[in-house]
């Protein structure tokens, strides 16, 4: 037990009184990320459980585990496409790249390939958010938790594999500030942190965050996105364009770093229910809402609109939807808190993401957009489901 | 009285800004922030309105009749946006197309009428003329910077003037596009409170509620 041994001997340097007691949070932070938190509830209920906030945080990031490999291997793989196609590799990455080749068969070459963009993105993401992290925890007295762990893996993997660094920090810095500091930080954030952060660099810096340029990093690559071309010819135009359900369900087509793979969200779901970290209630609902709007957006159809057409197994699987369901309509903080209220607040996303994706020609992608406009309700739902209930058992007593 | 009328003055800058500590015409400065040149005509506009609104109701306030002293304001506030409306489309007719229809809606702007009934009607003319011009600068204080943060990071300009040259005219910035959009506004008002309550602690307010801590320490 050196590494105990060691954290023991300088902990009274930053306790009350000590040396460098400003910096406890991040001696607390570091401490807590090696060893389990030392606090326990002491107040009653007595209630107890192996599951703390270091240890949710954590599965969350285990969960994310297959979208980020299946999400490593298809950035490679786009990137490798494109080059066998005929395009230039260019930049620092050509020279490490160019060891494995870049023969799109191979896995080894793609993994690679798609390291090198989202290292650099994580790396940039987690210094410049943890710094935010550590300036908050050091002025304001709290204690940096392993929050900011998923935050800084989702926001990664919502990225486009292309995004400029610097874009990367200022979106993180805005999501974890505006999104989560000043409301007080984790676990009084309303919006989800991530989607904050890249809601700003979609709204700041278009250019870099949507079209057709973006989702394969490589010089020169064009290529819509699925969403793009169902909306301007149709769902049933994707398979000319090579895209099968299949290819959009395993996640082989263009898309941000790690959400194309609807089957990798679906492993990370699954995982994240059997810890019942997820809630089941909100995937209902979500799906429910889904499939319910565009159900019935098909038997309204349009004659201009070929996206009022697109089935909801089309919707499952394109764009973000999978990931989005998988991990940010679940987050426990920004979702509604009482049952009834998850089941509305899980429908709200699922019909607001149809409807963004169909209706409104601007954004091809909606998932984003409805799920903060639903972190936004989340609270009103919960107050009215709560007054329902005052209201009903009022009634008992007349 | 010369260091009443420079309170009345210097206050509603800082200590009782009109939109960070009173949050009022708020509508407004998402509006017509995005240039710097639009802002400093509305304010301009708007200290005038204030100023003289204020001076006039104060005139007339032993002769106006309790019960329908918001029409009487409104007529004198309502005259004299007109009267602003119709010099800036006779000397300033591009910045006035720009503005539209927010000239029009200082009328309805909260600052206006909020100094004519809080100062105007219980004050002497020349204290609420001053009062008027204070909180029109006030207003503007904020509005200038919010147009400095929109107007150099969303086109790389201040007043017009570039000063960081942009990617789309060969230079190395590349524009916060966010900027461009009313939305922004309401983070940099956000963020200029923060600052602001940063600076003068006692402009905090209360708070309304507290979250009670479960562990027993």
């Amino acid at each position: 037990m050196g590494v105990r041994a060691f954290f023991d001997r300088i902990e009274p340097l930053f306790e009350k009184g000590g040396k460098y007691e400003r910096y406890y949070p991040v001696f607390e932070a570091i401490e807590s990320f090696a060893f389990t938190p030392k606090t326990v509830t002491t107040a009653a209920p007595h209630a107890r459980s192996f599951v703390d906030m270091k240890r949710i945080m954590t599965y969350v990031v285990i969960a994310t585990i297959p979208c980020i490999l299946v999400g490593l291997w298809n950035t490679g793989y786009q990137a490798n496409a494109a080059i066998a196609s005929g395009l230039e590799p260019s930049g620092w990455r050509a020279a490490i790249a160019g060891i494995f080749g870049y023969n799109p068969a191979n896995p080894l070459a793609n993994f690679a390939h798609g390291l090198m963009y989202f290292l650099p993105i994580y790396i940039v993401t987690l210094a410049v958010g943890g710094f935010w992290e550590i300036l908050f925890a050091t002025v304001r007295r709290h204690e940096v938790n392993e929050g900011f762990l998923v935050t800084s893996m989702l926001y990664t993997l919502i990225l486009p594999a292309s995004a400029p660094l610097w874009q990367v920090a200022l979106g993180i810095s805005f999501g974890v500030v505006i999104g989560k500091e000043v409301f007080g930080g984790t676990g009084k954030n309303f919006l989800n942190p991530a989607l904050v952060g890249r809601a700003f660099l979609y709204f700041a810096y278009p250019a870099q965050m949507s079209g057709d340029s973006v989702w394969t990093p490589v010089d020169g690559f064009s290529g819509a996105t699925a969403l793009a071309v169902s909306a301007s010819e149709g769902y049933q135009a994707l398979v000319g364009h090579g895209i099968t359900w299949m290819d959009a369900f395993i996640g082989t087509i263009q898309g941000s770093l790690g959400e194309t793979s609807t089957l990798a969200a679906m492993l990370g779901l699954a995982f994240l229910l059997a810890t019942r970290i997820a809630n089941w209630r909100l995937i209902v609902g979500c799906l429910g809402g889904m499939i319910a709007f565009s159900l019935l957006l098909n038997l309204i159809g349009s004659d201009s609109n070929p996206m009022f057409a697109m089935p909801w197994y089309w919707h499952l699987v394109l764009g973000g939807y999978a990931f989005g369901l998988a991990f940010m309509v679940t987050e426990p903080v920004s979702a509604s808190h009482t049952n009834v209220g998850r089941y509305i607040y899980g429908a709200l996303i699922g019909f607001m993401v149809v409807m963004i994706r169909v209706v409104n020609p601007a954004f091809p992608e909606g998932m984003m957009l409805a799920i903060l406009f639903a972190n936004i309700f989340a609270p009103l739902i919960d107050h009215f489901v709560v007054r329902a209930n005052i209201a009903r058992r009022a009634k008992r007593h007349v | 009285m010369a260091q009443k009328t420079k309170e009345l003055l210097v206050d509603p800058l800082v200590d009782n800004n009109p939109i960070t500590l009173q949050v009022l015409g708020i509508c407004s400065a998402l509006a017509v922030t995005s240039s710097l040149q639009v802002a400093f005509v509305m304010t301009l506009a708007v200290t005038a309105v204030t100023g003289l609104s204020s001076f006039f109701i104060s005139t007339l306030r032993n002769h106006i009749p309790s019960s329908i002293r918001i029409i009487v304001q409104m007529v004198i506030i309502a005259s004299l946006v007109i009267l602003v409306d119709q010099i800036l489309k006779a000397y300033a007719f591009q910045i006035s197309k720009t503005l539209s229809v927010f000239v029009g809606l200082i009328i309805t702007n909260c600052i206006v009428m909020g100094r004519a009934e809080a100062f105007a009607m219980k004050n002497p003319p020349v204290a609420s003329l001053i009062d008027g011009i204070g909180n029109g600068l006030g207003y503007g204080l904020i509005l200038m910077l919010v147009g400095v943060i929109r107007e150099l990071f969303g086109s790389g300009s201040l007043f017009g003037v570039t000063i960081l040259q942009t990617v789309n005219n060969g230079g190395w910035y590349v524009p916060n596009g966010l900027l461009l959009l009313p939305p922004s506004a309401f983070f940099v008002i956000g963020l200029l409170i923060w600052a602001f309550r940063s600076w003068k602690p006692e402009q905090v307010e209360a708070r309304e509620y507290k979250i009670q801590s479960v562990e027993a320490h």
